[in-house]
């Protein structure tokens, strides 16, 4: 492997570009550098290994026990990577990702350290990852207020756990292992408030004969009974609002209809995960609602090729399955991008792909039961206050949405923006989206499936106008027509 | 506020200034994270209402960690390691235009 | 022959601010209308435009329209209920020298010739006054004072919803596969059904050559994709909205802080997926131009580009007015990437046209014969 610091280091082409250094697209680079394909492998981060192998080159947590075996786990993917020919490109923003069908290239936008270029690849594998799906509750854009995952990164990254009172809320696995991760880092957790339906018991009971024969079962449910016997949980939590002026002083919580506010420093919320889609949705590949992990999911086909020619998506990015699955994705998605660029044969690739597929199917199994049993209550999803921050760039609230998808009549998420600029602030939706199109669906008596969803655009992440002046003009001769 | 955990390995020690003030980060930490470990939870006003918002996802994914880094606007401190010296400053909201520098 | 879907005294093809505006200025006449809508009202060009509300630099040719548009828009909430984000804060032509201030000074000289004085030379002095970040090498320019900026989807909306609450029928996701006579009336084919009715108005902006090739009236439409992009909120700086005469520019800051750059440099449009695909290398160009002008600017955040599927005609004018070949049949398209600031007033011009034959205001030069009829025919008509 070598490393590219520099925008000059970067070749002008390349078989493959591999966006994202998580467990998917580290598997991925690896797989297609070993097919014989030139890799770039590019993540924005300072360091390999995506949000849930965090850091793991580079950790100062010593103590291993901290963040628990699975989290090391994502050592053997680095190692492999460092032992295969891929290009590495840290810190490094891929902004645009244009494929040309005309031409039998993709053109990728890039920056680097402050400057930009243009390069080209044949193909392009996806593995942006997950991100936290969006929890608003009132007083959720206060200081203080984080999500779970910001917290595991401090302390995977930094070695670094919220001082003083600390509250978690929410549900899903995520919550209970920082729960646990935070307690054995020695944090004062208060209280852990979850919000896991009851009901949801119901829709779930279906999935967990297969639950019960998974990988999920061994290493989720041990860990979730160890942090309930020790941890202060609060089950039944119906509603949420965080208080405070200029930042966190506390929790207002109900349950079993009654409220009280629990004082706390920092309040930690998570309600899952849901598909990265910005990139894939910017170049234009084709998605769908997945209503029982309740997010939009790209179309992607059993070599995680995308709708678009030349465009693969692998890891959670094409759907939740969790660390081990990712990589078993990259891994396939790699043999699928080098038969297409005819490094094996579709022999060879099926071959390779048949014990990765098995490995893959037993990874997955069991995940439907934790996509229902944590799939986040209507009014986590859909604020009813109408006071609370729905798009926190711009600060649109959710009544401002009701009132116009009601009053003005407007059906999708695209027309919202230009009446109210939700998603149009530097983060592009991605901490508003999916809760305007919860809100527009619940309006308009409709699904989220009918609303769609924004049409991103990109650059994906913003580069600053210098960055784009100082890109090869192809067209600078031009003179305007004025009359 | 964060506070690092008792057995975690120090690493090298930074010198950088928040708005001014001297404050020591770890070599390897974002910005984003050394200004969370100094007890800073607020680095930004939002450009509409001026509100105080703090680093929320420290993923990349949320723009509220956006400060000004020597003299850059809009960076992500999530994303950009600390370094020797880094001059960070909170990213102001609303601007008059009265406030431009000529 | 099914039986109609639908029918009325017009039907409306294209659900663009053009098609928006005549439906509710036929509606404001008393005409029944139908209005058919491929995707939804402002989809496409008239939705994601740069919103500019621009009289300056126009040809001659438009500039009755224009003059009929900007009292509407001055008054835009009078007609629609809605104030469509607009502001006149002017637009100014900024000369980056001594040769592109003399092309100015022969413009407004020519205009004002013809009886127009909406464009109104300006000294570096005055300039500074209006636009103070720009950069100090600009000698002087041109302003249109009453000119501003709008949102165009919200505006295209609010013209939709002001002709619905008028009785127009707005059909939206409807496609029109087909047009053709139907003894006394006009058969317009879709998804949904056939609707009839004695008049059409072919508003279907880049596909609106299918339209008049169906009509026997084929006409040589560009299928353009002018890009735009956008900026995080940056300390306001300019009011007025700023163009160049040399080099392609359209800069303008919003009241929210965010800064539209456009100029029409082109992408590529795929309308039968509407679909467009950016070009870096001319956004590279356009930024450069901004590099240059506003100092201020290199910093900013490059939040978003994008651009519009748009017709453009050879010479860069509309093809507006009744069809050279038939009785019923009105053309309202090719706006050429300035079309934005002429809905209002087209749409009442046509809707006048329709119900009465005729209007004051002269759209001479704008006619699809200069396009369907060979010189010689043209000659003797």
């Amino acid at each position: 492997m070598s490393i590219a610091r520099n925008i000059t280091d970067l070749a002008d082409r390349y078989d493959l570009l591999v966006v994202g250094a998580g467990p998917a697209g580290l598997a991925a680079a690896a797989r297609a550098a070993d097919c014989g394909l030139s890799v770039l492998l590019a993540d924005e981060n300072p360091a390999p290994g995506g949000q849930i192998y965090r850091a793991v080159g580079t950790t100062p947590v010593t103590r291993p026990a901290v963040l628990g075996a699975e989290y090391w786990k994502g050592g053997a993917l680095l190692t492999r990577l460092a032992q295969s020919r891929a290009v590495l490109a840290p810190s490094c923003t891929v902004w645009s990702v244009a494929p040309d069908a005309a031409v039998g290239s993709v053109e990728i936008g890039v920056s680097l350290d402050g400057r930009a270029r243009l390069i080209e690849a044949a193909e392009v594998i996806l593995a942006t990852g997950a991100q936290e799906r969006p929890f608003p509750i009132p007083g959720w854009t206060l200081p203080g207020v984080m999500t779970a995952g910001a917290a595991q990164i401090a302390l995977k990254s930094s070695g670094l756990v919220p001082a003083g009172r600390i509250v978690l809320a929410g549900c899903g696995p995520l919550l209970y292992l920082l729960a646990g991760q935070l307690a054995a880092a020695g944090a004062t957790i208060v209280a852990v408030l979850d919000t896991t339906p009851r009901r949801n018991w119901r829709a779930a009971i279906a999935a967990f004969p297969d639950f019960l024969r998974s990988p999920y079962l061994a290493k989720g449910l041990a860990l979730m009974a160890k942090a309930r016997a020790r941890l202060p949980f609060r089950n039944g939590v119906t509603d949420l609002s965080a208080e405070g002026e200029d930042r966190v002083t506390g929790v207002r919580v109900t349950r079993g209809g009654a409220s009280e506010t629990i004082a706390c420093d920092t309040l930690l919320l998570h309600q899952g995960v849901i598909p990265g889609v910005n990139l894939s949705n910017a170049i234009g590949c084709a998605h769908e609602f997945d209503e029982d992990q309740h997010c939009w999911v790209p179309q992607v086909d059993q070599w995680f090729a995308s709708s678009v020619p030349a465009v693969a998506i692998a890891g959670d990015g094409a759907g939740i399955g969790g660390a081990e699955s990712a990589a078993l994705r990259g891994e396939i998605a790699a043999l699928g991008a080098a038969q297409r660029l005819g490094r094996l044969s579709r022999e060879q690739r099926d071959a390779q792909a048949a014990p990765i597929r098995a490995a893959l199917a037993r990874s997955l199994r069991g995940r439907r039961f934790l996509d229902l049993l944590y799939k986040p209550a209507a009014r986590f999803l859909a604020p009813p206050d109408d006071a609370t921050i729905v798009c926190r760039c711009e600060e649109v609230t959710a009544g401002q949405i009701r009132d116009t998808a009601s009053r003005l009549g407007v059906t999708g998420p695209n027309q919202m923006k230009a009446f109210l600029r939700c998603g149009m602030g530097p983060c592009q939706g991605r901490l508003c989206g999916p809760t305007v199109v919860e809100l527009i669906a619940q309006a308009q008596g409709l699904s989220p499936a009918e609303v769609g969803y924004y049409r991103l655009r990109p650059p994906v992440k913003p580069i600053t106008l210098g960055e784009l002046a100082a890109l090869p003009q192809s067209d600078a001769a031009v003179k305007a027509v004025v009359r | 506020m964060f506070r690092p955990i008792t057995d975690a390995d120090s690493g090298a020690s930074l010198n950088f200034s928040f708005d001014g003030r001297a404050m020591r980060g770890r070599a390897g930490d974002t910005v984003a994270a050394a200004l969370l470990a100094n007890g800073v939870q607020a680095c930004r006003q939002t450009p509409v209402s001026g509100a105080p918002r703090g680093p929320y996802c420290m993923m990349g994914v949320c723009f509220e960690c956006l400060v000004v880094i020597d003299g850059v606007g809009n960076r992500q401190g999530c994303l950009v390691p600390l370094r020797e010296g880094m001059r960070v400053e909170t990213q102001a909201g609303r601007r008059q235009p009265e406030e431009i520098p000529a | 022959m099914r039986a109609p879907a639908g029918s009325a005294d017009v039907i409306i093809i294209g659900g663009g601010i053009h098609g928006c505006s005549t439906a509710l200025h036929c509606a404001r006449r008393g005409l029944s209308v139908i209005l058919l809508e491929k995707d939804h009202a402002g989809r496409h060009a008239s939705g994601v435009n740069a919103g500019g509300v621009r009289q300056l630099a126009r040809h001659i040719a438009e500039i009755p329209l224009s003059n009929a548009s900007m009292a509407l828009w001055h008054a835009i909430g009078d007609l629609v209920d809605d104030d469509c984000g607009f502001t006149s804060d002017g637009q100014v032509l900024v000369a980056e020298d001594e040769a592109d201030l003399a092309g100015c000074r022969a413009r407004v000289d020519d205009l004002a010739l013809r009886g127009f004085h909406h464009e109104e030379m300006i000294d570096a002095a005055e300039l500074r006054r209006l636009v103070p970040a720009v950069a100090e090498s600009c000698p002087g320019g041109v302003v249109s004072r009453r000119d501003g900026a709008a949102i165009p989807l919200r505006a295209t909306q609010a013209f939709k919803r002001k002709a619905a609450s008028l009785g127009a029928d707005i059909r939206e996701g409807v496609q029109v596969t087909r047009v053709a006579r139907d003894g006394a009336q006009w058969r317009v084919e879709t998804g949904a059904g056939d609707f009839v009715a004695p008049r059409i108005v072919n508003a279907a902006g880049a596909w609106a050559d299918r339209i008049a090739a169906d009509l026997g009236e084929p006409v040589p439409l560009e299928v353009i994709a002018p890009m735009l992009m956008i900026t995080a909120r940056m300390p306001a700086f300019i009011k007025p909205v700023v163009i160049l005469r040399g080099r392609k520019l359209s800069f303008k800051q919003f009241a929210n802080g965010t800064v539209l750059i456009g100029g029409g440099y082109l992408g590529r449009a795929i309308r039968d997926e509407n679909r467009t695909v950016l070009d870096w290398g001319k956004l590279a160009a356009n930024a450069k131009t901004v590099w240059d002008l506003f100092p201020i600017m290199r910093g900013a955040p490059i939040l978003r580009a994008w651009a519009g599927i748009e017709a453009r005609m050879p010479d860069d004018l509309p093809v507006f007015g009744p069809s050279a070949r038939h009785e019923g049949v009105y053309h309202q398209f090719g706006f050429s990437a300035h079309g934005f600031q002429l809905g209002p007033g087209a749409g009442a011009v046509m809707a006048e046209i329709i119900a009465t034959g005729h209007s004051n205001v002269p759209i001479d030069g704008l006619g699809i014969a200069r396009f369907t009829q060979t010189p010689a025919s043209r000659t003797q008509a």
